[in-house]
Protein backbone atom coordinates (compact mmCIF):
# COMPACT_ATOMS: atom_id res chain seq x y z
CA UNK A 1 0.00 0.00 0.00
CA UNK A 2 3.11 1.93 0.70
CA UNK A 3 4.07 2.01 -2.66
CA UNK A 4 0.88 2.32 -4.03
CA UNK A 5 0.65 5.41 -2.69
CA UNK A 6 4.27 6.62 -3.04
CA UNK A 7 3.97 6.33 -6.90
CA UNK A 8 0.35 8.49 -7.05
CA UNK A 9 1.93 11.20 -5.00
CA UNK A 10 6.21 10.78 -4.95
CA UNK A 11 6.59 11.23 -1.44
CA UNK A 12 8.11 9.03 0.76
CA UNK A 13 7.27 10.22 4.17
CA UNK A 14 4.01 11.46 3.03
CA UNK A 15 2.72 7.82 1.84
CA UNK A 16 3.84 6.20 5.23
CA UNK A 17 2.37 8.51 7.56
CA UNK A 18 -0.96 8.20 6.08
CA UNK A 19 -0.65 4.49 5.68
CA UNK A 20 0.08 4.54 9.33
CA UNK A 21 -2.90 7.39 9.56
CA UNK A 22 -5.31 5.08 7.90
CA UNK A 23 -4.26 1.64 9.91
CA UNK A 24 -4.76 3.38 12.82
CA UNK A 25 -8.30 4.80 12.17
CA UNK A 26 -8.91 1.02 10.19
CA UNK A 27 -8.48 -0.16 14.40
CA UNK A 28 -10.54 2.95 15.50
CA UNK A 29 -13.86 2.32 12.70
CA UNK A 30 -13.25 -1.71 12.68
CA UNK A 31 -13.79 -1.72 16.64
CA UNK A 32 -16.76 0.58 16.25
CA UNK A 33 -18.33 -0.96 13.20
CA UNK A 34 -17.25 -4.23 12.27
CA UNK A 35 -14.63 -5.52 9.61
CA UNK A 36 -15.68 -4.46 6.39
CA UNK A 37 -16.12 -6.66 3.30
CA UNK A 38 -12.80 -5.64 1.25
CA UNK A 39 -10.18 -4.25 4.43
CA UNK A 40 -8.15 -3.73 2.00
CA UNK A 41 -9.63 -1.40 -0.40
CA UNK A 42 -11.23 0.61 2.48
CA UNK A 43 -7.61 0.50 4.07
CA UNK A 44 -6.21 2.08 0.63
CA UNK A 45 -9.23 4.63 0.42
CA UNK A 46 -8.76 6.14 3.48
CA UNK A 47 -4.83 6.28 2.89
CA UNK A 48 -5.62 8.08 -0.01
CA UNK A 49 -7.83 10.46 1.45
CA UNK A 50 -5.24 11.58 3.90
CA UNK A 51 -2.93 11.66 1.18
CA UNK A 52 -4.74 14.09 -0.58
CA UNK A 53 -5.74 15.96 2.87
CA UNK A 54 -2.16 16.66 3.65
CA UNK A 55 -1.21 17.89 0.25
CA UNK A 56 -3.94 19.97 0.45
CA UNK A 57 -2.58 21.27 3.95
CA UNK A 58 0.91 21.40 2.21
CA UNK A 59 0.08 23.25 -0.73
CA UNK A 60 -1.67 25.97 1.45
CA UNK A 61 1.64 26.03 3.78
CA UNK A 62 4.16 26.27 0.62
CA UNK A 63 1.70 28.93 -1.19
CA UNK A 64 2.07 30.96 1.68
CA UNK A 65 5.76 30.41 1.79
CA UNK A 66 6.14 31.91 -1.64
CA UNK A 67 4.29 35.00 -0.64
CA UNK A 68 6.52 35.65 2.04
CA UNK A 69 9.66 37.41 1.35
CA UNK A 70 12.44 36.03 -1.51
CA UNK A 71 15.88 35.37 0.20
CA UNK A 72 17.59 38.36 -1.04
CA UNK A 73 15.58 41.75 -2.58
CA UNK A 74 16.79 44.34 -4.26
CA UNK A 75 16.18 48.09 -3.48
CA UNK A 76 16.23 49.74 -0.07
CA UNK A 77 12.39 49.71 0.72
CA UNK A 78 12.15 46.44 0.36
CA UNK A 79 15.30 45.05 2.41
CA UNK A 80 13.79 47.18 5.18
CA UNK A 81 10.31 46.07 4.94
CA UNK A 82 12.47 42.57 5.72
CA UNK A 83 14.21 43.64 8.08
CA UNK A 84 10.79 45.15 10.22
CA UNK A 85 9.34 41.10 8.96
CA UNK A 86 12.90 39.91 10.74
CA UNK A 87 12.63 41.51 13.74
CA UNK A 88 9.18 41.28 14.62
CA UNK A 89 8.19 41.62 18.57
CA UNK A 90 6.67 37.98 17.90
CA UNK A 91 9.94 36.19 17.28
CA UNK A 92 12.69 36.05 19.83
CA UNK A 93 15.84 38.27 20.03
CA UNK A 94 17.49 35.15 18.92
CA UNK A 95 15.56 34.39 16.09
CA UNK A 96 15.56 38.05 15.05
CA UNK A 97 18.98 37.95 14.99
CA UNK A 98 19.67 34.82 13.30
CA UNK A 99 16.90 35.42 10.69
CA UNK A 100 18.52 39.15 9.64
CA UNK A 101 21.81 37.81 8.91
CA UNK A 102 20.34 35.21 6.99
CA UNK A 103 17.61 36.65 4.79
CA UNK A 104 18.61 40.49 5.44
CA UNK A 105 22.14 40.54 4.91
CA UNK A 106 22.48 37.50 3.00
CA UNK A 107 24.96 35.19 5.33
CA UNK A 108 25.66 32.02 5.07
CA UNK A 109 24.17 29.36 8.08
CA UNK A 110 27.90 28.51 8.52
CA UNK A 111 28.91 32.15 8.83
CA UNK A 112 26.22 32.68 11.36
CA UNK A 113 27.30 29.97 12.93
CA UNK A 114 31.40 30.76 13.14
CA UNK A 115 30.43 34.30 14.14
CA UNK A 116 28.27 33.65 17.28
CA UNK A 117 30.32 30.23 18.08
CA UNK A 118 27.03 28.19 17.51
CA UNK A 119 26.83 24.90 15.47
CA UNK A 120 25.46 25.21 12.06
CA UNK A 121 22.52 22.96 12.73
CA UNK A 122 21.79 25.40 15.42
CA UNK A 123 21.58 28.04 13.28
CA UNK A 124 19.79 26.22 10.88
CA UNK A 125 16.87 24.75 12.90
CA UNK A 126 16.43 28.56 14.47
CA UNK A 127 16.35 29.85 11.38
CA UNK A 128 13.95 26.96 9.89
CA UNK A 129 11.98 27.48 13.04
CA UNK A 130 11.60 31.44 12.30
CA UNK A 131 10.37 31.40 9.46
CA UNK A 132 7.90 28.87 10.09
CA UNK A 133 6.16 31.16 13.17
CA UNK A 134 6.68 33.61 10.27
CA UNK A 135 4.10 32.00 8.27
CA UNK A 136 2.08 29.83 10.76
CA UNK A 137 1.08 33.21 13.08
CA UNK A 138 0.48 35.73 9.66
CA UNK A 139 3.59 37.91 10.47
CA UNK A 140 2.94 40.59 7.89
CA UNK A 141 5.78 41.58 5.51
CA UNK A 142 5.18 45.39 5.14
CA UNK A 143 6.41 48.19 7.05
CA UNK A 144 4.91 48.73 10.40
CA UNK A 145 2.15 51.23 11.02
CA UNK A 146 3.19 54.78 11.67
CA UNK A 147 1.87 54.97 15.16
CA UNK A 148 3.41 51.36 15.52
CA UNK A 149 7.17 52.14 13.63
CA UNK A 150 8.95 53.46 16.71
CA UNK A 151 8.41 50.43 18.72
CA UNK A 152 8.99 48.77 15.51
CA UNK A 153 12.03 50.54 14.58
CA UNK A 154 13.79 49.83 18.18
CA UNK A 155 13.16 46.30 17.76
CA UNK A 156 15.26 46.58 14.47
CA UNK A 157 17.78 48.61 16.16
CA UNK A 158 18.72 46.27 18.84
CA UNK A 159 19.36 43.99 16.48
CA UNK A 160 21.68 45.52 14.71
CA UNK A 161 23.42 47.04 17.80
CA UNK A 162 23.55 43.35 18.85
CA UNK A 163 25.22 42.63 15.59
CA UNK A 164 27.55 45.36 15.67
CA UNK A 165 28.68 44.34 18.39
CA UNK A 166 29.12 40.95 17.86
CA UNK A 167 31.21 41.42 15.10
CA UNK A 168 33.34 44.89 16.49
CA UNK A 169 33.66 43.29 20.26
CA UNK A 170 35.15 39.82 18.83
CA UNK A 171 37.04 40.69 15.96
CA UNK A 172 40.66 39.77 16.32
CA UNK A 173 43.22 39.06 13.66
CA UNK A 174 43.32 36.06 14.93
CA UNK A 175 40.10 34.79 13.92
CA UNK A 176 39.18 36.38 10.62
CA UNK A 177 36.06 36.22 9.86
CA UNK A 178 34.83 35.86 6.04
CA UNK A 179 32.10 38.66 6.58
CA UNK A 180 32.18 41.33 9.23
CA UNK A 181 29.13 41.67 10.89
CA UNK A 182 30.10 45.21 12.41
CA UNK A 183 30.49 46.59 8.85
CA UNK A 184 27.02 44.84 7.69
CA UNK A 185 25.22 46.24 10.64
CA UNK A 186 26.45 49.88 9.80
CA UNK A 187 25.22 49.33 6.14
CA UNK A 188 22.09 48.26 7.54
CA UNK A 189 21.83 51.01 10.24
CA UNK A 190 22.78 53.42 6.85
CA UNK A 191 19.84 52.21 5.01
CA UNK A 192 17.41 52.60 7.69
CA UNK A 193 18.39 56.30 7.89
CA UNK A 194 17.99 56.83 4.33
CA UNK A 195 14.43 55.39 4.37
CA UNK A 196 13.76 56.89 7.61
CA UNK A 197 14.97 60.10 7.85
CA UNK A 198 13.37 61.50 10.37
CA UNK A 199 14.42 58.83 13.31
CA UNK A 200 17.07 60.34 15.71
CA UNK A 201 17.96 56.74 17.34
CA UNK A 202 18.52 55.33 14.04
CA UNK A 203 21.15 58.40 12.96
CA UNK A 204 22.48 57.97 16.43
CA UNK A 205 22.65 54.16 16.27
CA UNK A 206 24.65 54.58 12.83
CA UNK A 207 26.68 57.85 14.38
CA UNK A 208 27.48 55.29 16.69
CA UNK A 209 28.74 52.68 14.13
CA UNK A 210 30.36 54.57 12.12
CA UNK A 211 32.57 56.44 14.97
CA UNK A 212 33.99 52.69 16.49
CA UNK A 213 34.50 51.94 12.82
CA UNK A 214 36.73 55.05 12.03
CA UNK A 215 38.70 53.80 15.08
CA UNK A 216 39.43 50.32 13.72
CA UNK A 217 42.75 50.81 13.13
CA UNK A 218 44.65 51.53 16.33
CA UNK A 219 42.67 49.19 18.18
CA UNK A 220 45.13 46.21 17.78
CA UNK A 221 48.83 46.09 17.81
CA UNK A 222 50.35 44.25 15.10
CA UNK A 223 50.59 41.36 17.23
CA UNK A 224 47.11 40.96 17.97
CA UNK A 225 46.94 42.65 21.32
CA UNK A 226 44.06 44.98 22.14
CA UNK A 227 45.62 48.38 22.98
CA UNK A 228 43.56 50.47 25.58
CA UNK A 229 42.48 53.76 24.15
CA UNK A 230 44.57 55.85 26.47
CA UNK A 231 47.28 54.02 24.39
CA UNK A 232 45.92 54.17 21.17
CA UNK A 233 48.25 55.86 18.12
CA UNK A 234 44.97 58.79 17.48
CA UNK A 235 46.59 59.43 14.12
CA UNK A 236 45.56 55.76 12.87
CA UNK A 237 41.83 57.17 13.13
CA UNK A 238 39.94 58.24 9.99
CA UNK A 239 39.32 61.56 10.74
CA UNK A 240 36.92 62.33 7.86
CA UNK A 241 34.73 59.67 8.86
CA UNK A 242 34.43 60.78 12.34
CA UNK A 243 33.88 64.46 11.41
CA UNK A 244 31.27 62.71 9.09
CA UNK A 245 29.46 60.78 12.13
CA UNK A 246 29.65 64.04 13.99
CA UNK A 247 27.68 65.94 11.81
CA UNK A 248 25.00 63.09 11.80
CA UNK A 249 24.76 63.47 15.29
CA UNK A 250 24.11 66.93 15.24
CA UNK A 251 21.48 66.06 12.51
CA UNK A 252 19.66 63.72 15.13
CA UNK A 253 20.29 66.05 18.24
CA UNK A 254 18.46 68.79 15.78
CA UNK A 255 15.58 66.33 15.77
CA UNK A 256 14.80 66.29 19.74
CA UNK A 257 14.13 62.76 19.79
CA UNK A 258 16.92 62.02 22.78
CA UNK A 259 17.58 58.45 23.08
CA UNK A 260 19.97 55.95 24.43
CA UNK A 261 21.80 55.41 21.13
CA UNK A 262 22.44 58.83 20.28
CA UNK A 263 24.12 59.55 24.48
CA UNK A 264 26.51 56.39 23.10
CA UNK A 265 27.54 57.89 20.14
CA UNK A 266 27.76 61.37 21.29
CA UNK A 267 30.16 59.72 24.06
CA UNK A 268 32.01 57.56 21.32
CA UNK A 269 32.31 61.52 19.86
CA UNK A 270 34.13 63.13 22.82
CA UNK A 271 36.52 60.10 22.89
CA UNK A 272 36.97 60.14 18.98
CA UNK A 273 37.35 64.32 19.17
CA UNK A 274 40.04 63.93 21.90
CA UNK A 275 43.31 65.04 20.63
CA UNK A 276 44.54 62.42 23.79
CA UNK A 277 43.43 60.65 26.98
CA UNK A 278 44.08 62.82 29.22
CA UNK A 279 42.99 65.93 27.40
CA UNK A 280 39.47 64.29 26.98
CA UNK A 281 36.68 66.18 28.40
CA UNK A 282 35.93 63.51 31.11
CA UNK A 283 33.46 65.80 32.93
CA UNK A 284 31.05 65.58 30.15
CA UNK A 285 31.58 61.91 29.36
CA UNK A 286 30.33 61.33 33.10
CA UNK A 287 27.15 63.98 32.58
CA UNK A 288 26.60 62.00 29.05
CA UNK A 289 26.53 58.49 31.30
CA UNK A 290 24.38 60.11 33.99
CA UNK A 291 22.11 60.61 31.41
CA UNK A 292 21.93 57.54 29.74
CA UNK A 293 21.57 55.49 33.01
CA UNK A 294 18.59 57.61 33.72
CA UNK A 295 17.06 56.27 30.27
CA UNK A 296 18.58 52.93 30.26
CA UNK A 297 19.84 51.75 33.70
CA UNK A 298 22.48 48.84 33.49
CA UNK A 299 25.44 47.79 35.22
CA UNK A 300 27.15 47.54 32.77
CA UNK A 301 26.69 51.34 31.45
CA UNK A 302 27.41 52.29 35.44
CA UNK A 303 30.99 50.28 35.13
CA UNK A 304 31.27 52.20 31.77
CA UNK A 305 30.77 55.81 34.17
CA UNK A 306 32.93 54.19 36.73
CA UNK A 307 35.68 54.67 34.04
CA UNK A 308 35.02 58.29 33.69
CA UNK A 309 34.24 59.11 37.41
CA UNK A 310 37.85 58.01 37.53
CA UNK A 311 39.28 60.75 35.76
CA UNK A 312 36.87 62.97 37.37
CA UNK A 313 37.11 62.28 40.77
CA UNK A 314 39.90 60.04 41.40
CA UNK A 315 40.41 56.20 41.60
CA UNK A 316 38.82 55.69 45.29
CA UNK A 317 35.75 57.03 44.25
CA UNK A 318 35.70 54.67 41.10
CA UNK A 319 36.64 51.51 42.83
CA UNK A 320 34.28 52.06 45.52
CA UNK A 321 31.40 52.30 42.40
CA UNK A 322 32.85 49.32 40.97
CA UNK A 323 32.82 47.11 44.17
CA UNK A 324 29.45 48.06 44.30
CA UNK A 325 28.85 46.23 41.20
CA UNK A 326 30.84 43.29 41.69
CA UNK A 327 27.89 41.76 43.24
CA UNK A 328 25.80 41.64 40.25
CA UNK A 329 28.97 41.33 36.81
CA UNK A 330 30.86 39.14 38.96
CA UNK A 331 31.06 37.08 36.10
CA UNK A 332 31.80 40.08 33.46
CA UNK A 333 35.79 40.04 32.63
CA UNK A 334 36.00 43.94 32.44
CA UNK A 335 34.60 44.20 35.81
CA UNK A 336 37.66 42.80 37.03
CA UNK A 337 40.14 44.14 34.81
CA UNK A 338 39.02 47.64 35.18
CA UNK A 339 38.62 46.90 39.45
CA UNK A 340 42.63 45.42 38.53
CA UNK A 341 43.50 49.15 37.22
CA UNK A 342 42.12 51.04 39.78
CA UNK A 343 43.90 48.71 42.45
CA UNK A 344 46.95 49.13 40.73
CA UNK A 345 46.78 53.10 41.00
CA UNK A 346 46.11 52.92 44.38
CA UNK A 347 48.97 51.00 45.28
CA UNK A 348 47.40 47.43 45.86
CA UNK A 349 49.75 45.44 43.71
CA UNK A 350 48.71 42.12 45.09
CA UNK A 351 44.86 42.65 44.24
CA UNK A 352 45.55 43.92 41.14
CA UNK A 353 46.83 40.64 39.90
CA UNK A 354 44.27 38.59 41.61
CA UNK A 355 41.80 40.75 39.66
CA UNK A 356 43.45 40.86 36.50
CA UNK A 357 43.82 36.82 36.55
CA UNK A 358 39.78 36.83 37.29
CA UNK A 359 39.26 38.60 34.28
CA UNK A 360 41.74 36.32 32.62
CA UNK A 361 39.87 33.35 33.65
CA UNK A 362 36.29 34.95 32.15
CA UNK A 363 36.85 35.77 28.71
CA UNK A 364 38.54 33.32 25.85
CA UNK A 365 38.87 36.37 23.20
CA UNK A 366 42.61 35.69 21.96
CA UNK A 367 43.09 40.12 22.12
CA UNK A 368 41.48 40.56 25.03
CA UNK A 369 43.41 37.45 26.90
CA UNK A 370 46.72 38.80 25.54
CA UNK A 371 46.43 42.40 26.58
CA UNK A 372 45.37 41.37 29.77
CA UNK A 373 48.66 39.12 30.38
CA UNK A 374 50.60 42.24 29.54
CA UNK A 375 49.02 44.38 32.23
CA UNK A 376 49.59 41.11 34.83
CA UNK A 377 53.72 41.55 33.72
CA UNK A 378 53.64 45.20 33.19
CA UNK A 379 53.30 45.17 37.54
CA UNK B 1 -5.20 34.40 9.09
CA UNK B 2 -7.75 32.94 11.84
CA UNK B 3 -6.93 33.38 15.05
CA UNK B 4 -8.22 32.43 19.06
CA UNK B 5 -7.91 35.39 21.27
CA UNK B 6 -7.43 33.98 24.56
CA UNK B 7 -8.42 36.40 27.24
CA UNK B 8 -6.98 36.01 30.81
CA UNK B 9 -7.38 37.12 33.87
CA UNK B 10 -5.40 37.28 37.35
CA UNK B 11 -6.36 35.77 40.10
CA UNK B 12 -7.23 32.32 38.81
CA UNK B 13 -10.85 32.99 38.69
CA UNK B 14 -12.54 34.74 35.64
CA UNK B 15 -14.43 37.61 37.54
CA UNK B 16 -17.97 37.22 37.92
CA UNK B 17 -20.67 38.99 35.72
CA UNK B 18 -21.60 41.20 39.04
CA UNK B 19 -17.90 41.94 40.17
CA UNK B 20 -16.85 43.14 36.57
CA UNK B 21 -17.54 47.04 36.68
CA UNK B 22 -20.20 48.37 34.68
CA UNK B 23 -17.96 51.22 33.28
CA UNK B 24 -15.66 47.89 32.14
CA UNK B 25 -18.28 46.06 30.85
CA UNK B 26 -19.35 48.89 28.29
CA UNK B 27 -16.18 49.30 26.71
CA UNK B 28 -15.90 45.31 26.05
CA UNK B 29 -19.19 45.90 24.40
CA UNK B 30 -18.14 48.64 22.89
CA UNK B 31 -14.70 46.82 21.63
CA UNK B 32 -17.03 43.87 20.79
CA UNK B 33 -19.00 45.45 18.38
CA UNK B 34 -16.67 47.65 16.93
CA UNK B 35 -14.42 44.65 15.57
CA UNK B 36 -17.86 42.43 14.84
CA UNK B 37 -19.45 45.31 12.92
CA UNK B 38 -16.12 45.44 10.70
CA UNK B 39 -16.75 41.35 10.48
CA UNK B 40 -12.91 40.81 12.21
CA UNK B 41 -14.95 39.00 15.08
CA UNK B 42 -16.66 35.46 13.68
CA UNK B 43 -17.32 34.44 17.25
CA UNK B 44 -16.72 34.35 21.01
CA UNK B 45 -17.65 33.68 24.39
CA UNK B 46 -16.97 34.98 27.95
CA UNK B 47 -16.25 32.26 30.49
CA UNK B 48 -17.84 31.44 33.87
CA UNK B 49 -14.93 30.99 36.28
CA UNK B 50 -12.56 28.43 36.61
CA UNK B 51 -13.81 27.37 39.68
CA UNK B 52 -16.85 26.14 38.19
CA UNK B 53 -15.17 23.69 35.53
CA UNK B 54 -14.87 20.22 35.59
CA UNK B 55 -11.94 18.38 34.25
CA UNK B 56 -11.55 14.87 32.54
CA UNK B 57 -8.00 13.27 32.79
CA UNK B 58 -6.56 10.93 30.46
CA UNK B 59 -3.75 8.66 30.88
CA UNK B 60 -4.79 6.23 33.61
CA UNK B 61 -7.10 2.97 33.17
CA UNK B 62 -9.77 4.53 32.68
CA UNK B 63 -11.05 8.31 32.77
CA UNK B 64 -11.08 10.65 36.14
CA UNK B 65 -13.21 13.36 36.48
CA UNK B 66 -11.92 16.04 38.54
CA UNK B 67 -13.38 18.98 39.94
CA UNK B 68 -12.25 22.67 38.83
CA UNK B 69 -9.68 23.38 36.29
CA UNK B 70 -6.88 21.60 34.46
CA UNK B 71 -4.07 23.89 36.67
CA UNK B 72 -4.36 26.47 39.39
CA UNK B 73 -2.84 29.41 37.48
CA UNK B 74 -2.24 32.88 38.57
CA UNK B 75 -4.04 33.61 35.13
CA UNK B 76 -7.18 31.95 33.84
CA UNK B 77 -8.60 32.09 30.39
CA UNK B 78 -11.58 34.49 30.98
CA UNK B 79 -13.34 34.45 27.55
CA UNK B 80 -12.42 34.00 23.92
CA UNK B 81 -12.90 35.09 20.47
CA UNK B 82 -12.47 34.32 17.28
CA UNK B 83 -10.97 36.38 14.48
CA UNK B 84 -10.01 36.60 11.48
CA UNK B 85 -7.83 39.52 9.82
CA UNK B 86 -5.21 39.69 7.54
CA UNK B 87 -1.70 39.30 9.89
CA UNK B 88 -0.62 39.07 13.35
CA UNK B 89 -0.34 43.32 13.24
CA UNK B 90 -4.09 43.24 12.51
CA UNK B 91 -4.90 41.13 15.42
CA UNK B 92 -2.18 43.35 17.66
CA UNK B 93 -4.02 46.08 16.61
CA UNK B 94 -7.44 45.04 17.98
CA UNK B 95 -5.48 43.71 21.18
CA UNK B 96 -4.24 46.52 21.91
CA UNK B 97 -7.06 48.65 22.57
CA UNK B 98 -9.06 45.39 24.41
CA UNK B 99 -10.36 47.22 27.53
CA UNK B 100 -9.88 44.35 30.31
CA UNK B 101 -8.15 41.30 30.94
CA UNK B 102 -4.89 41.09 32.25
CA UNK B 103 -3.22 39.88 28.98
CA UNK B 104 -4.94 38.53 25.63
CA UNK B 105 -2.59 35.36 24.01
CA UNK B 106 -3.23 35.44 20.47
CA UNK B 107 -3.04 31.81 18.95
CA UNK B 108 -2.98 31.23 14.99
CA UNK B 109 -5.74 28.79 14.46
CA UNK B 110 -4.70 25.62 11.69
CA UNK B 111 -5.94 26.17 8.50
CA UNK B 112 -6.15 23.85 5.44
Amino acid sequence: MVAALLRRYGDFDLAEDCTQDALLAAVRVWLSSGIPQRPGAWLTTAARRRALDRLRRRQGLQAKLAQSPPAVVEGGDDRLRLMFTCCHPALSREAQLALTLRTVAGFTTRQIASAFLISEATVAQRIVRAKRQIVDAGIPYRMPAPADLDRRLDEVLAVLYLMFNEGYLSSSWEVPHDRDLAEDAAWLAELAVRVLPRQAEAMGLLALFQLQLARVRGRFSDTGTLIRLAEQDRSLWDAAAITSAVELLDRAAHLRQPGPYQLQAAIAACHAEAPSWEATDWPLILRLYDRLLDLQPSPVIRLNRAVALWLVAGAVAALAEVERLAAGLGQYHLLHSTRGELQRELGLEAEAQASFQRALDLTLNPAERSHLRARMASA
Amino acid sequence: MKYALLFNSEGGESPDEAEVAAAVMSEVDQWWGKYSQAGAILGGERLQPASRATTVRFGGQSPTIVDGPFAETKEAIGGFAIVEVPDLDAALEMVKTWPASSSVEIRPIWED
